[in-house]
């Protein structure tokens, strides 16, 4: 499967949902929605992957780059992933320490609203 | 001895299938089920790394996947035909965002550390003609297929190269 974006504004956070495979040919569109939003103002964002059935360091770059650009503005950039499959990449690279990653949307936003 | 290999033009849309041919003969050669995932990712890291450095120094040279049923061991090597890069260790370990000079958000040689997360046996090495990466998992032994009713058991040429299958894509 290719990749598959949307995203839509909740409770002023904006959400991205990801479904497909993200690799090195599919995640430069990832990259541009994500520089796209945040030059849109978005500094609040919540990626949704619990639809993403492949990631690789490809795709980790360009999380860590939104991570980067929306840090710049003082906002942050969230997970939210429960598979284990995905979650592997993370723990093996380390970046469970650097991003916040969630069970659902809500929670998500839960927490980004409660960090301020 | 087993051995499919595939070669590509080094476009980023043929890492997908060279990673998804791995993981057809990981299972083919009896590679848990559990691990195919860990194959798949590995594989696709690798392709990938070959890629970009293709595309940087020799974007008409082909990417080499070797893929060889080794009895115990399932073992694929990704070769390029780029000069080796110098690696630098992913700054993660203590919650930093990882940078590198370049200002890329992925410091080069990340695919690597990621390679050697899913494979308990992961060898690079460098020649003149390029970069090579090694990587293998456990496999059953050639009998799990001799076991599959209504399917001959392939043997393997008389000069002892086994090669089933060559694959190549543009």
């Amino acid at each position: 499967m290719d990749l598959k974006l949307g995203h839509y504004n909740k409770d002023g956070i904006e959400v991205v949902d990801v479904e497909g495979e993200i690799d090195v040919y599919t995640a430069p569109r990832l990259r541009e929605l994500l520089i796209d939003l945040v030059n849109k103002n978005n500094y609040q964002l919540v990626v949704n992957m619990e639809k993403v059935e492949f990631l690789d360091s490809t795709g980790l770059g360009v999380l860590v780059g939104g991570l980067k650009r929306v840090r710049a503005h003082d906002g942050s950039l969230d997970l939210v992933c429960t598979q284990e499959r995905i979650l592997k990449i993370f723990r093996i690279t380390g970046l469970t320490k650097v991003f916040g990653i969630h069970g659902t949307v809500d929670e998500a936003i839960a927490a980004k609203k409660g960090e301020k | 001895m087993a051995t499919v290999e595939v070669t590509f033009t080094p476009l980023p849309a043929h890492v997908r299938t060279a990673r998804l041919v791995a993981t057809a003969v990981a299972r083919r050669s009896g590679v848990d089920e559990a691990l195919l995932d860990e194959v798949r990712l590995a594989v696709g890291e690798a392709c990938s790394r070959a890629v970009e450095a293709h595309r940087r120094h020799c974007p008409a040279e082909p990417v080499r996947i070797e893929m060889t049923d080794a009895g115990e061991r399932f073992v694929v090597v990704v070769s390029d035909h780029a000069p080796a890069a110098p690696a630098s260790p992913a700054a993660a370990a203590n919650g930093e965002v990882p940078h590198d000079q370049d200002g890329a958000a992925i410091p080069a040689g990340f695919g690597l550390a990621v390679i050697s997360g899913l494979a308990d046996d992961v060898r690079v090495w460098s020649t003149d003609s390029g970069v090579s990466v090694r990587m293998s998992w456990p496999s059953a032994v050639a009998s799990v297929l001799a076991r599959r009713p209504g399917r001959p058991v392939p043997s393997a040429p008389a000069d002892g190269t086994g090669c089933l299958v060559g694959l190549s894509f543009k």
